[in-house]
Parts: structure tokens; sequence; C-alpha cells
């Protein structure tokens, strides 16, 4: 009997699970044989490995080989398995001793030339078989940053079959051991103190970076609006750990994680083009489903440039990971969960010529069939809306360089958001836009009748719904933390409500 | 295509020798009928066994027993229910039915590497 095992790991989403191969070489006429559930493109490993093997010198075995990927209900999708397959391979036909194969988990692709190669989604996988108790995974080089961000592992790189066969067989020196990436982020070449002038939508963006709010910016072609929103991402803090990992994580399975990427700790932001289609947005793809933008987003910022540019369908997509903050994807071969807790910025014109008051020269029904196409529930999330005049001519050729950088508001975003952390702490929530209605109106927190009566009369009024009341008090606890009271006043509502009443969108 | 043959043939004869080495008895060699040929067919003990001889010179193009595809299995079924059909006889007694594949490596000195498959397929 010529058994063979060795581990690798699949994934569905940002989930692994630890995979069992079993080689068996049998009696028979050669050939290579698949059971559990494998792919096509694992099915293809087939000629790979054995181009690789044979390309490493080694003699295929004459044999009928029958690989096993256990547990034999779970979908194995694409290249990543390639070098376990190998590894089990020459394992049952005896080229190496089958303890140190089946101890490690081997993740990597390979070249017809037996180079080891790169694969998506090491991060996770790598998490998973340390959740699993395995203590040695073995990868490409180019993935060794990356897995080696997970402690407690111990990650192996080589560059070639042949560099593993040296080492198991002991006729090489012992395969290198990876250390964590480095990610250095070069400083962000966006300042804020590009943007003169525009007071209140820089007052509404640095409202959104304290609390979180999601953001919508109206206003004439030039006014500057996506210069704006492209600074936000650096007004927020650095990730925590947790969040830079699952970020990380994320772009790792989206194979978006470029050369020795390290752990990514800027808020990532994502800027898809108004022709993306809703796979491309919310993430998809046949078979298991790939993250889409909104994912690669997860705890940075998500920019909608001429947003009512985008399809219909792209924007109602959004409705329900903007609610759970995460977004489920059914396929054929069952339903991926990505993280999608994203920061929305919307940029739009006011209608399709961009030309704002007596020089548009767009039909009424074309005006307000433009912007209706941001649905009314999507901008029901929206708490901060800005319209954005184009500059005044004194404001273009007056004295630049007067405008306040980045790194002044970054700092005050960073300690609003401290103090809004450690208020909401017991119920575990970081921001103030986290906050649910039942707390906001419990006592405790519920603000006094002189405080909320501005809000409450535009209640009354019909002006604002009890949605619409409820992200007011968030915002006014967002307003009162940048001030630095340890409570909103009747100004802090007030501010709240222009920027959420949108009143100054006309 | 004169040298091939010879090869086939050569590797025939080894086979066939490395069979009755092997305590089979030879049934038949080289049956025809109309839609192919048997290469070998055999009893071993209470089997009958049909079987493929494959013969190569070098393992440039893989091993012998590679070459024997899904084309070659399904035509030596076909081949195998034409022979049941045709040629047995009331006396004949076999308990199985087995496939068998003969692997030939012609080398350039020596004896050939003979490698028999019982129940190819």
């Amino acid at each position: 009997m010529t058994i063979a095992r060795t581990q690798a790991v699949a994934l569905t989403g940002l989930r692994g699970q630890l995979v069992e191969i079993q080689a068996d070489l049998a009696g028979g006429l050669p050939g290579l044989h698949f059971t559990g559930l494998p792919d096509v493109s694992v099915v293809e490993a087939r000629d790979r490995i054995r181009a690789a093997v044979v390309n490493s010198g080694i003699p295929w075995p004459d044999r009928k080989i029958t690989l096993a990927l256990l547990p034999a209900d779970v979908r194995k999708v694409g290249s990543r398995f390639d070098l376990a397959l190998a590894m089990a391979v020459l394992a049952a036909a005896g080229v190496v001793g089958g303890e140190p194969v089946a101890g490690a988990v081997w993740l990597a692709e390979l070249g017809l030339d037996a180079k080891l190669r790169p694969v998506r989604g090491v991060l996770p996988a790598v998490i998973a078989a340390r959740q699993a108790g395995v203590s040695r995974v073995v990868v490409a080089e180019a993935n060794g940053p990356e897995a080696a961000l997970v402690t407690g592992v111990d990650i192996r790189t080589a560059s070639d079959l042949t560099e593993i066969l040296g080492w198991l067989g002991g006729s090489g020196p012992p395969l290198r051991r990876a250390a964590p990436g480095d990610r250095v982020d070069p400083p962000d070449p966006l300042d804020l103190a590009d943007v003169t002038g525009q007071v209140i939508a820089k007052r509404g963006l640095e409202l959104s970076a304290a609390g979180g709010h999601h953001l919508y910016l109206l206003g004439a072609p030039g006014a500057g609006k996506t210069m704006l929103a492209e600074r936000l991402p650096g007004l927020l803090p650095p990730l925590e750990e947790a969040a830079a990992l699952e970020v990380t994580a994320v772009h790792s399975v989206a194979g978006a994680l470029a050369g020795a990427a390290g752990m990514i700790k800027r808020p990532p932001m994502q800027a898809p083009h108004h022709t993306a289609s809703v796979a491309a947005l919310v993430g998809g793809g046949s078979g298991l489903a790939r993250p889409g933008a909104i994912s690669l987003a997860h705890h940075g910022v998500l920019l909608l440039d001429e947003a009512p540019e985008f399809s219909a369908a792209a924007i109602e997509a959004l409705r329900q990971p903007l609610e759970s903050g995460e977004v489920v994807i059914h396929r054929s071969l069952g339903a991926v969960r990505y993280p999608a807790r994203f920061q929305l910025v919307i940029a739009a014109n006011p209608c399709p010529c961009g030309r704002r008051g007596r020089d548009c020269t767009c039909a009424p029904q074309a005006r307000r069939r433009y912007i209706q196409r941001l649905s009314g529930p999507l901008l029901d999330r929206v708490d901060v809306r800005v319209y954005m005049d184009p500059l005044s001519r004194a404001e273009l050729t007056g004295p630049r360089g007067q405008d306040e950088d980045s790194a002044t508001v970054a700092a005050r975003v960073r300690d609003a958001r401290a103090v809004a952390a450690q208020r909401w702490s017991e119920y575990g929530w970081q921001l103030n836009a986290s906050v649910t209605a039942s707390v906001l109106w419990a006592t405790g927190w519920r603000l006094p009748r002189s405080v909320l009566a501005v809000a409450e009369a535009h209640a009354e009024r019909g002006e604002l719904s009890a949605r619409g009341l409820d992200r007011v008090l968030r915002m006014s606890w967002t307003i009162a933390d940048l001030a630095g009271r340890t409570s909103p006043n009747a100004d802090d509502v007030a501010e709240a409500l222009f920027f959420r009443s949108g009143r100054n969108l006309t | 295509m004169r040298a091939k043959d010879a090869v086939g043939r050569y590797g025939e004869a080894v086979a066939a020798r490395h069979l009755v080495e092997a305590g089979m008895s030879i049934v038949s060699r080289n049956w025809r009928c109309p839609i192919g040929e048997v290469d070998i067919i055999a009893l071993d003990g209470d089997a009958l066994v049909f079987c493929e001889v494959k013969t190569r010179s070098s393992v440039a193009f893989g091993t012998p027993s590679e070459g024997v595809t899904r084309a070659k299995v399904a035509r030596l079924r076909r081949l195998a229910v034409h022979w049941l059909a045709t040629e047995r006889s009331d006396t004949d007694f076999w308990r199985d039915i087995r496939f068998d594949v003969v692997s030939v490596l012609r080398n350039s000195r020596g004896a050939a590497t003979v490698n028999h498959i019982r129940g190819a397929f």
C-alpha cells in the first residue's frame, strides 16, 4: 500500500478550511485521477504537476495515481493545490519521506518549469491553518512576507521543487524562513491644503471622517468634489491591528496585494468608474465569488464619483451592505460572505450639463431625472450633504496657502474618534455612525428637550423622518466630540441639521 | 510503417513469452475481425484474459502503458464482446474475464523491460 498524505487550504470567501490530500499509487493503467469536488482549475493541475516533477529530474511514477481531496464535499477551486498535490504524489512514490510532507501545509501554484508561484488568499489560508493547529506552511517566495504576518506558524519559502526535494532529502539547505512583510506606505501625496476655500465642504468632510458618516457632495464640475473626496482617507487614523488584518485578507483574496506586501495600515480607498457592473462593485464571478470594490473599501472609503451615472442596479446593490457592513453573494457553488464596512462618499453634478442656474441647458425633466437616479433609500443613509459652489474669483485669485493641511485635521479627527470610542466602549462601537437608535434615545444618552427643540420642530413639520432624526443625533455627537464638548448642545444639533437636511443643496 | 510494425511484432513476441512464463496459456494471438485485432488472448487459471501489448523503444513520448488510450480501451472491450460472440464454444470454461496490458520497453541493449498490468481496466 502506497498512500501519502499532505495538507492544503480551501478558501470560501475569507473562510479557510484545511484540506487533506491523499495520494494512492496502485496497479492499473497509468493515469492521474481526482476525487473530492475539484473544479476544472484543480484538475488542470494534472498536467502542471507532472511537467514540474519531470522537469525537476524525477521520473513520473508509471502507476495509476488517485488523488483525493478531503473532505470530499467541499469545493476546491484554483491552482493553490498544485504544490500539495505534487508533494503527495512524490511522497507516495517514495521520492520524499511521508512524515515531513504530511506535517506541513503546502500552498503554491506550480509552473511547468517546477517554479513555485504565488497564489491569492495566502493570508486567510495561513490563519485557517494556524487555527487547525498546523505548525508549518510552505509557500512561494513572493507569498512569504504575506504569510509570515500570521505569528506562531513556521513559514518556509522555496523558489522551485528542487529546493524542496533537496531540503527534504537532506542534500540541500533548509528552506528559508520568511519574515513578515513590512509595508511602508509612501506619504499620502494628497493634502487638504491643496484645496482652496470650500469651507463648508471641508467641515462636512471633517465631520464625516470623525464620525464615520457617509458623505454626499453635490456641485458643479470643477468645484473640487473629487479632490476633496480623495483626501478623506488621509484624514482617517491608521487601521488598528484587527482591522488591518481583515483589510489585508480581503486584498489578498482579491489578488490586490502588491508584491512584497505587508499589513495594509492605511484605510483603503476605492473609486470605481461609473460603468462598473454590479459584480465589480459588490463582488462576483462564476463559481465562488471574488470580493468587489465595496469589500476592497472595507474599513476605508468608497467613492462613487459621478454617482448618477452608475446603473440603478449597482446603486441599489449598495443598500444592503451599507446596513449590514458585509455582503453575502450567492453562487451555484455556495454563498460567500465578505466584509464591507465602508464609508460612502457620493459625488454628483447637479444636472447632466453640469452648469447650475441660468447657464444650465438641461430640460427641467432631464435635470430631475438625473438627480433622482440616486435613490431615496440610498441618500437617506447619507448623513452629511454639502452643495459645493464653484470657487469665486476672489477665492481663485486671492492668497493661497491659508488652508489647513491634512495633518491638522487628522489630529482633530483622531481625538474626536478616541472620545467617541471611549464613550461607546461598553457597546463595542468605535464610531458615532454605528450607534443604534435605541441607545441614542435611552436614558443617559437622550439629549434634553431644549437641545433637541430645533430638530423636533423639523420632524413635526414632516421635513425629517424618524430615521433622519436619529442621524441628526449621531452627527450632533460627532460635532460635540470635535468641539471637545461632553454632550451636544443646541448649536451642534442645528449644525447637524444643516448638513443632514440638505437645505444647502437647494 | 515497416519499422513501427516490426517493433510491435517484437513486443508481442516478448509479451507472449512473458505471459507463458507467468503460467498463462495462450489461446490466440493476433486474432482479427472486421473491427480490429486483439494482440493476445490467454487463459490465466480460470480467467480469460484479453491482452493489449504496447511496445515502445524509448520513453521520450511517455511510458508504453501510457500509450493505451481511452479509444484503445474502448476498442478492446468491443473486440472482447465480438470474440465471445463468434469464437466461444461450449467446451470453454472460465469464470472471469480480464483485460491486461503488457507494456514492453525495448532497450538499446539487453532484455526488454516488461510490465504486466493485470486487470488494467
